[in-house]
């Protein structure tokens, strides 16, 4: 029954892709340009500092948020990606996936707050943040790559599409999950809206709101592969090398490289999450 | 300062109120309006006085309206209609700033659940109020440690909520109302998640605190113990409605109908009534300005037909009591120059006019004569006599139980 009449939805979006090429690149190329910035700052900076003096803050940081257990780990897991011969690689994919975090941060903590202060905006955002966290990847890859051109900015745009749910989400679980009682303590002694939330809501969904950041880190990091495929470097590239020349030993050095990483990671701002 | 007015008060909760708010005024009650609307009636047409500095106790069973009607008194709740005026200014036309400036200043709230931020300490606790008005922290610190100090718990100022007792949680929630130097301390169900010992004892503390700086407050409760106890004046609340607003003996002796009566069934009213409240002024007294002459207290003892007198100063303050036969022994001794003091009966201590008819019980039970009773300033203001104790005690039994059957 439905050979005769069809809706022609992929020519519709061909066609408003194209006219979105043809006349609004400037502007997405202008969209661009911070977050190029970011990312080259990163990159630059990580790559000009010594790798000892890279190993040595990840690890302090490690050592102060857990213990010397996780400090222990971290120095063994980034003297192993050195060894691995994938210490430039690691920084790049440390740029992308501390620029993307920045960022998600920077739009996601307050249109989280605002999703957890108001039902009818959770209600209308909730169906985008499905839309961005169970589109596959590969849908979105070419719009960007036609606006945005290839390369790391583009792998970074990316990431930020599917990482930037969970740290809205959970803000706003955060933020919800403050006891009415102690919203209702604040109004009655006087605290404006502004006052209940940077002294009670916020500071009591800190942990729920570092926990959606750890979730986004994670996204970010499971991006690296899908965004070498768009022409960026870091840990993917090795992957999709060996990927497309049959080559599984410097696949897998890539993959281990990713594990050791967010291992790394999640732990550090797992245990940032917990100690408050 | 802190006399608040209530008129005419409605609270529905519900989409379209207006409806609903007809029919109440028409006198349809809170099930019909719901069945009739959906709307849920909060408080209806609610008018009273509360007097400044006076502890007014708000009882009903749960579902009464008693927690919607204090947080309609500094709008945490809208009200659907009706005003509330604290000491002329009112309260329900205040825009967002000065309801903000209001609440700062003027009411402040201590919560049943406590209601403590898990994220400060005990210190930052107790000057949340005066943070939120800008106070700058020394300020306010100091303040904080002295409404700890006022409430016991000076020293625990470095503490987390979390690491405290609910009774010692529950005081720095009063801290925290007391740190704003309120004219008004509105308190919601504030000790009934304590157990019972420890409830008693912050009322204890509520009513000395309450000796040292007069305040309005508005307790809200469903213990009825606890509203006598610690109630100047009570109302009480029924299905959003107040059904009544008085002392508690006023409410006791006379309730206004079977709501009221069965709330106070079971109640020992000799708790209730103090002596304040049956005493008489029926036996002579002798006022002396030096030492009083025996002579001159037998003539106005003999000219009356009662056994005892009681002795007070010039500014009518108790001093003792005397009996005829002693008066007379001693004039009959041949010792008519003794003075009164040293003919006054030995335990005729007096007993004070807020104590209740349990305190003054065995008083009145062991002594031969009727018991002397004075105010704060020992100042005599009549007597207590068994027969008068016995026939409040009939009275009020009978108030109780008999009317209640009809």
């Amino acid at each position: 029954m439905f050979e005769e009449i069809l809706i022609p939805l992929d020519q519709w979006v061909s066609v408003f892709i194209e006219w979105l090429v043809d006349n609004h690149r400037e502007f997405f190329q202008t969209l661009k340009w911070p977050v190029e910035q970011l990312l080259n700052g990163f990159e630059h900076g990580l790559n000009a500092l010594h790798p000892a003096i890279v190993i040595a803050v990840i690890c302090l940081a490690a050592w102060k948020f857990s213990g010397k257990r996780l400090a222990a780990f971290s120095l063994a897991a980034t003297v192993t990606v050195g060894l691995l011969g994938l210490w430039e690689d690691t920084m790049i994919t440390l740029a992308m996936v501390l620029s993307s975090v920045i960022i998600c941060t920077l739009f996601g903590v307050p249109l989280g707050i605002m999703a957890g202060r108001s039902d009818r905006f959770e209600a209308s955002l909730r169906p985008v943040l499905d839309a961005m966290q169970t589109t596959p990847a590969f849908v979105y890859l070419v719009p960007i790559v036609m606006l945005f051109s290839v390369g790391n900015v583009a792998g970074v745009l990316a990431t930020i599409i599917f990482a930037l749910p969970p740290i809205i989400r959970l803000t706003s679980l955060g933020i919800r999950g403050v006891h009415p009682e102690l919203v209702e303590a604040a109004q009655a002694f006087g605290a404006t809206r502004r006052q209940v939330l940077v002294k009670v809501q916020i500071p009591l969904a800190m942990p729920t709101i570092l926990a959606g950041l750890n979730q986004t880190i994670m996204m970010a990091l499971s991006m690296v592969v899908i965004a070498a495929l768009i022409g960026a470097g870091g840990l993917g590239s090795p992957v999709i090398l060996g990927l497309n020349t049959l080559d599984i030993g410097r696949a897998v050095v890539g993959g281990v490289g990713i594990v050791l990483m967010a291992i790394v990671l999640d732990r550090i701002t797992q245990s940032m999450a917990q100690r408050k | 300062m802190g006399t608040i007015r209530v008129e005419n008060l409605y609270k529905i909760f519900g989409n379209k109120p207006h409806k609903a708010l007809e029919m109440l005024k028409e006198g349809h009650d809170k099930q019909s309006v719901l069945d009739a609307t959906g709307m849920t009636v909060g408080v209806s047409n609610a008018s009273f006085t509360i007097e400044s500095g006076e502890i007014f106790v708000i009882m009903g069973l749960s579902g009464s309206g008693k927690s919607t009607i204090v947080r309609l008194l500094n709008r945490l709740i809208e009200p659907t209609a009706g005003r509330v005026i604290v000491d002329g200014q009112d309260v329900t036309a205040m825009n967002n700033n000065d309801l903000v400036k209001f609440r700062l200043h003027n009411m402040s709230m201590v919560f049943q659940s406590f209601a403590l931020m898990p994220h400060q300490n005990v210190l930052d606790n107790a000057a949340f109020g005066l943070e939120l008005a800008g106070v700058d922290k020394e300020k306010r610190h100091q303040r904080a440690r002295e409404a700890l100090e006022q409430v016991g718990l000076a020293g625990w100022e470095d503490q987390y909520p979390d690491q405290l007792s609910g009774g010692m949680q529950q005081r720095v929630g009063l801290a925290r109302g007391l740190a704003v130097d309120p004219e008004i301390l509105l308190m919601d169900e504030a000790f009934s998640a304590l157990d019972p010992l420890i409830r008693t004892e912050m009322q204890d503390e509520l009513l000395k605190l309450q000796e040292e700086q007069q305040r309005t407050i508005v307790f809200i409760s469903h213990d009825l113990d606890e509203a006598l106890r610690i109630g100047d004046r009570i109302a009480i609340m029924e299905g959003g409605r107040v059904v009544q607003v008085g002392t508690p003996d006023e409410i006791l002796q006379n309730p206004a109908n079977d709501y009221v009566r069965a709330f106070f069934r079971g109640v020992d009213p000799t708790n209730v009534i103090s002596a304040g409240d049956i005493v008489r002024d029926t036996h002579p007294t002798i006022v002396v300005t030096k030492k009083g002459s025996l002579r001159a207290a037998h003539e106005i003892l003999s000219g009356s037909e009662l056994e005892h007198g009681y002795v007070l100063d010039a500014k009518h303050r108790f001093l003792g009591i005397i009996s005829s036969e002693g008066v007379r022994e001693a004039i009959e001794e041949g010792r008519p120059d003794l003075t009164l003091s040293e003919v006054f009966l030995e335990d005729g201590d007096p007993v004070n006019l807020d104590e209740s008819m349990q305190d003054i019980l065995p008083m009145v039970a062991s002594s031969p004569w009727p018991v002397p009773v004075v105010d704060a300033d020992g100042v005599y203001k009549g007597v207590v006599s068994k027969n008068r104790f016995l026939r409040t005690l009939h009275r009020t039994e009978e108030a109780m139980n008999g009317e209640g059957a009809a």
